[in-house]
């Protein structure tokens, strides 16, 4: 199968992912080339199968909700592009 | 004493202990010996000199107390994806290029718990997503056995390294074979644990369900100490086990007499090596002549749909981990607009590389409504099969044997712009991600110059028999003592 520019554009707004439309070209093609290596799958019965999500049977784990140290303030900020007091300052997400 | 830069953890440590030498003076010697060759083979992304030296004046210090443990005063390379608090955690992406992590991974705690010194932090693909190391947004590593060569990936820059003895041991990250595959193309050993066996809190996330941390040495007995160490539950991370980790050592001491080896039949693939396919052979028949019992005819039926599996369950949880780098809290941020949708947008186009937005696009696809259950349910069935296909063969074998990857060291640029050619290198190493049971690589032989590595894979949590017939086979043949010389 074949995607086209129009699917790609939607799967990168999906993952708010910007692509340049040379990026768009060549994801449209490299993207298509991996999706048919795919196709094998297709022959697989897999009706009535459990999915495996990981490898290792693990039940829900739970622990005492038991208070600790949080990182300092200032060691979590240090990395911020961007901040304003205490927080973390993005562009306006509500636009006027 | 000359030559400090080529000693194994094991020898280091005797000197150590022994007082011959000081941490100082060995890491001294390691990073002298690391500036002479690094600017050939480009294996660090970043070099950490002083906080080398202050590490290892602190463990002289426990030395001196009489407080020695197997890696005190040892100088290690970390991969760029483990979180070192204090030190720049790149990811090899432009994306954390001036990350510098507030906490350490639960691996490096571990470390500092035993007065490790920290060397530096190794290239890699970005965000661990390649087998080349080509992809890193940084610089182009090199295979130190030929340096017109790849020296595999992800972890190419921990695996030249030690290669090249620009630390004593490494540690790297493996999703699909990121450990193994450059252990084999760089003539090392690379041990992937069994999922659960090792944290991973503070491992930066590329598919949580199949990313392990394990350990990159120059002999099997390193291999063993440094997964002693690392090993274990972890209150921050509930997906590794409450499970006693065995004293590893003392699986070196068994022979291998009686212990059934299956080989695969559908790991000698098509288009692999006739060099590579006769250095298994040979190296099987001598593990054959050390009393083990070989079964030339094993099956694992499901082979042929691990690697499609794969490239849909790996990108899938990658879309989800990486939407995290939103140019929010910390990495690059593009700014110069005035809506937070764009900057959003524009942050990721210019903060990742090709291969990471390939296969953030590829699992947004797979995951997208509509085509859900025809990829990523379909692969998780498909997951079921192959992890059934293991739970047979294991009750069988004690160990599958096989090669690493189908080739040796490829040409760097050879495969760059052919994704699905790239994806074929890890086709032996992906699998066993999947089913999540441990594998190792260890040195089996040269061809053109370049290593060739086995694969030995193990049952979940068996790292121990692993170890045990790897040490064996190593101690038979001496391969691993071969050294790259740098032409």
């Amino acid at each position: 199968m074949r995607l086209s520019a129009e699917e790609v554009r939607h799967i990168a707004l999906l993952a708010r992912l910007g692509l340049s439309e040379e990026e768009v070209e060549k994801f449209r093609n490299q993207l298509s080339n991996i999706l048919e290596n795919m196709v094998i799958l297709a022959e697989l019965d897999t009706a009535g199968l459990p999915p495996t999500s990981q490898s290792i049977a693990m039940e829900n784990i739970y622990r005492q909700d038991e208070p600790q140290p949080s990182l300092p303030v200032e060691d979590v900020l240090a990395n911020a592009p961007d901040r304003e007091e205490n927080y973390f300052k993005v562009n306006a997400v509500l636009e006027q | 004493m000359d030559n400090l830069h080529s000693l194994t953890v094991h020898d280091a440590h005797e000197l150590l202990k022994s007082k011959k030498i000081s941490s100082v003076e060995l890491t001294q010697a390691v990073l002298k010996h690391l500036h002479e060759v690094e600017d050939k083979v480009h294996a660090c992304v970043t070099v950490t000199d002083e906080q080398a030296i202050a590490d290892a004046q602190k463990a002289d210090l426990a030395i001196a107390r009489g407080e020695i443990r197997p890696l005190t005063g040892i100088p290690a390379l970390i991969k760029d994806v483990i979180c070192t608090r204090g030190i720049r955690t790149t990811c090899s992406s432009k994306m954390l290029e001036n990350f510098i992590p507030p906490y350490d991974a639960t691996v490096i705690d571990k470390l500092k718990d035993e007065n490790y010194v920290i060397i530096g932090k190794t290239n890699m693909d970005e965000f661990a997503m390649g087998s080349s190391t080509e992809n890193s947004a940084f610089f182009v590593t090199r295979n130190p056995w030929n340096l017109e060569c790849v020296p595999g990936g992800s972890s190419g820059g921990s695996a030249a390294g030690i290669a090249i003895d620009e630390a004593i041991y490494a540690l790297g990250s493996d999703t699909g074979g990121s450990i193994r595959q450059p252990a084999s193309f760089c003539g090392v050993v690379g041990l992937k644990p069994t999922y659960g066996r090792v944290s991973r809190y503070g491992l930066v996330a590329f598919a949580s369900s199949l990313d392990q941390i394990g350990p990159i040495t120059k002999d099997v007995t390193d291999c063993a100490l440094v997964l002693q160490v690392i090993a274990g539950h972890d209150i921050k991370d509930s997906t590794t086990v409450p499970l006693d980790v065995p004293d590893y050592t003392q699986a070196l001491k068994k022979d291998i007499k009686g212990i059934r080896i299956g080989v695969p039949k559908e790991y000698f693939v098509e288009g692999m090596q006739t060099e590579v396919r006769e250095i298994l052979e040979k190296a099987i028949y001598k593990l054959e002549g050390l009393g083990a019992e070989v079964d030339w005819h094993a099956s694992l039926p499901y082979t042929k749909y691990a690697l499609a599996a794969y490239y849909i369950l790996a990108p899938s949880e990658a879309s989800a981990n990486l939407a995290r780098y939103d140019g929010v809290k910390y990495g690059f941020s593009y700014r110069n607009t005035e809506s937070m949708w764009e900057a959003m947008e524009k942050t990721k186009q210019y903060g990742f590389g090709a291969e990471v937005k390939r296969r953030i696009m590829l699992g947004t696809y797979a995951l997208s409504a509509g085509y859900y259950d025809a990829y990523y349910l379909k692969a998780q069935k498909v997951r079921t099969l192959i992890k059934r296909d293991f739970e047979q063969a294991f009750q069988k074998y004690d160990i599958l044997a096989t090669p690493t990857s189908p080739t040796t060291a490829f040409k760097i640029g050879e495969k760059v712009d052919n994704p699905v050619a790239m994806y074929l290198s890890d086709v032996c190493t992906l699998p066993i991600n999947i089913a999540g049971v441990p594998a190792i690589s260890i040195p089996a032989g040269f061809t053109g110059g370049l290593p060739v590595g086995m694969q030995l894979i193990g049952k979940h949590f068996a790292e121990d028999m692993l170890l045990q017939v790897a040490y064996n086979f190593e101690q038979a043949t001496l391969w691993h003592k071969n050294k790259p010389s740098l032409k």
